[in-house]
């Protein structure tokens, strides 16, 4: 599904990674080829164990895939063994991450959350203070900035942690399951949210999930067995059709 | 924005305890020094009272407080014509036990002669003595008052309290008192009137007794304390300590045992003080785990996350400090030995935390490295 002229940000060629050795030894990722556009949402789908975390969390430069390549907005990222020195610098820079449950910093407000990771890459307090305001704002839990996580409810807290995923304005952004914890009406916002993320931002989303009910959101549905990528089957129309 | 500052205003009530607790605990180190500096204080009260630049006593005695030292009476002429000295006076030491306001009472007679080197430093309240029989300067905590009368000696001489001072005391909590050294020799060396008989019968001396304990003598500033020193030592019958090994020999060798138990308390304060501020750092951290591991997940360096831990575990230990400072200064006036601190051992309490907290935070650190940052990802939340 290669379309010229776009170059992919996400960009997987043979990897596969095992976990222990010898007769202990489980095959996680075998072989996985896999291409993500700017612009594009990806689902990433399988029984439990088929080793989606895993590979998410080689995309996310968490873990040491065990051989083939990454190439990740452009730069080749690991080619048998990482290429690049500073892996938190690039997750940093490069890379946002949705986590299953908000993970939110409990001791930090809802405007704290997302303007530590601004500030961590390096931004002023006042400046970081103000992006974070206005990326809650642009997901609509502007009203929410002084709230502490524990005040928060389901919905605002993923939308907190996903303005904390999109703070530094990565091009890749990685989300494991971000709609377990919501109802189906929340999850389908969540899903449009991410949708409108990657249209603005010309970023690759790559979200997990197991949910048949939002499977219509996706450009793009991977399905995973036991470390091998089955099909790779196109679900809806072209990007952005519903705006 | 500064991580450990808003975790501990989250957390502030269990902050407030945590530093609670450890506010007593140094409290209790920081009182035990004000003990310890109490006892030395104590033990060299007398001897730095007397403000002296040399001590002379018996030969081959370490007198007149560590043992006892007898010299005869115009030894202080002897010493006044050295070359150096530019005053002496003689002075005599005595324990005594008296009826003050009805109850039974130890007194610490100091024998001085007036004018001369050896008198009290300061007087309180009153006058000096300037009579040369039967008047007295006493400490306040003997509870007498200007113009109150004390018997005193087997003869029942009535001696009239013209002066008070405040914390003269010895080591043991005495009050001191000072009397002509007349006097003194008097209380000390005179009969009660039928062993007085008794010894005239006898053929025995007749209040011959010059004996004095010691000679205080003060050296003029421009000829070396030693040199003046050397030039006693030729006397074989006397000994010649300088001030600094009077206080060496009481801080040293008389409170060798109490001041050894003092360290040996502090010291095991000090570990147990670690050994806690080790374990509530560590359980801060664990409490913090899957933070540290988000923060790790979404690129924070190391050094954030030890900077969390080691600014966590430094404003826990120097809030505590100043709290305990507080807690002890508070309750001093209702401990029962006096307090003294000095400035360096005050301080060195302090370094002492800083450097504690430090080596506890390196076990919360070792823990936080070895977070997984994926450990972020698992269920529970
Ligand atoms: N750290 C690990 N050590 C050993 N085996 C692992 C580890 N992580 C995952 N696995 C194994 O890899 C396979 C894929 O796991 P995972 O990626 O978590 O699956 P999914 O997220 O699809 O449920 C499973 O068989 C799992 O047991
Ligand atoms: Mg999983």
């Amino acid at each position: 599904m290669t379309e010229p002229g776009r170059q992919a940000v996400v960009c997987v060629e043979r990897l596969s990674k095992y976990f222990g050795s010898g007769n202990a030894r489980v095959d996680a990722l075998i072989d996985i080829n896999m291409e993500v556009f700017p612009g594009q949402v990806v689902g990433l789908m399988g029984p439990s164990g088929s080793g989606k975390t895993t590979l998410l969390n080689c995309m996310a430069c968490i873990l040491e895939p065990s051989g083939g390549r990454l190439t990740l907005d452009g730069e080749a990222v690991y080619d048998d063994h990482w290429l690049k020195a500073d892996l938190r610098r690039l997750r940093l820079d490069k890379i946002g991450f949705i986590f299953q449950y908000p993970n939110l910093l409990p001791f930090l407000d809802a405007t704290d959350n997302v303007a530590v990771v601004l500030h961590l890459a390096g931004l002023g307090a006042a400046a970081a203070h103000k992006r974070a305001v206005e990326l809650l704002d642009y997901l609509e839990v502007g009203h929410r900035k002084r709230a502490l996580p524990k005040q928060l409810s389901g919905g605002e807290a993923q939308r907190v942690a996903i303005a904390r995923a999109l703070a530094n304005q990565p091009r890749i952004i990685l989300a494991d399951e971000p709609t377990a914890p919501l109802d189906s009406a929340r999850a389908r916002i969540v899903m449009d949210l991410l949708r409108r993320i990657a249209i603005d931002q010309s970023a690759a989303i790559i979200v997990v999930t197991h949910d048949e009910m939002i499977l219509d959101r996706f450009d793009h549905i991977y399905r995973l067995r036991d470390g091998r990528l089955e099909t790779d089957e196109v679900t809806r129309a072209p990007v952005g059709a519903d705006y | 924005m500064n991580l450990a500052y808003r975790d501990i205003k989250h957390n502030f009530l269990r902050f407030v305890l945590t530093n609670f607790g450890l506010s007593l605990l140094l409290g209790i180190v920081i009182m035990m020094t004000g003990v310890y500096g109490g006892l030395i204080d104590d033990a060299l009260r007398q001897a730095r009272a007397a403000n002296a630049d040399l001590w002379v006593v018996e030969a081959g005695t370490n007198g007149p407080f560590a043992e006892s030292s007898r010299i005869p009476g115009d030894t202080r002429e002897l010493v006044s014509r050295v070359y150096g000295v530019q005053r002496a006076g003689s002075v005599t030491y005595q324990s005594v036990q008296t009826e003050l306001n009805g109850a039974p009472h130890r007194l610490f007679l100091i024998g001085f002669e007036p004018g001369r080197p050896g008198g009290p430093r300061q007087i309180s309240a009153g006058r000096n003595i300037l009579r040369s029989h039967y008047e007295m300067i006493v400490d306040r905590s003997a509870g007498l008052a200007l113009g109150q009368e004390v018997l005193l000696g087997t003869r029942d001489h009535k001696f009239s309290v013209v002066g008070l001072m405040r914390n003269e005391v010895t080591s043991s909590g005495d009050p001191v008192a000072y009397i002509t050294l007349r006097d003194a020799q008097a209380l000390q060396f005179e009969l009660a009137p039928p062993a007085s008989r008794r010894e005239q019968a006898r053929g025995g001396s007749l209040e011959t007794n010059d004996q004095i304990n010691a000679v205080i003598a003060k050296v003029s500033p421009h000829v070396p304390v030693a040199e003046a020193a050397a030039a006693l030592s030729r006397w074989k019958h006397l000994t010649a300590l300088t001030q600094t090994q009077q206080e060496t020999l009481l801080s040293k060798f008389v409170i060798e045992k109490a001041r050894k138990q003092q360290l040996l308390i502090m010291v095991l304060l000090v570990i147990v003080s670690a050994v806690i501020i080790a374990l509530i750092i560590y359980t801060m951290t664990m409490d913090k785990v899957r933070s540290i591991a988000t923060l790790k997940f979404v690129g924070a360096p190391d050094r954030t996350i030890i900077g969390l831990i080691v600014q966590q575990s430094l404003s826990l230990g120097i809030t505590g400090y100043v709290a305990g400072l507080a807690l002890v200064f508070t309750f001093r006036p209702f401990f029962p030995r006096r307090l003294v601190f000095d400035p360096e051992s005050v301080v060195a309490v302090f370094a002492i935390t800083i450097v504690v907290c430090l080596a506890a935070s390196t076990l919360g650190i070792r823990l936080a490295l070895r977070v997984d940052p994926a450990e972020a990802l698992s269920a529970a939340g």
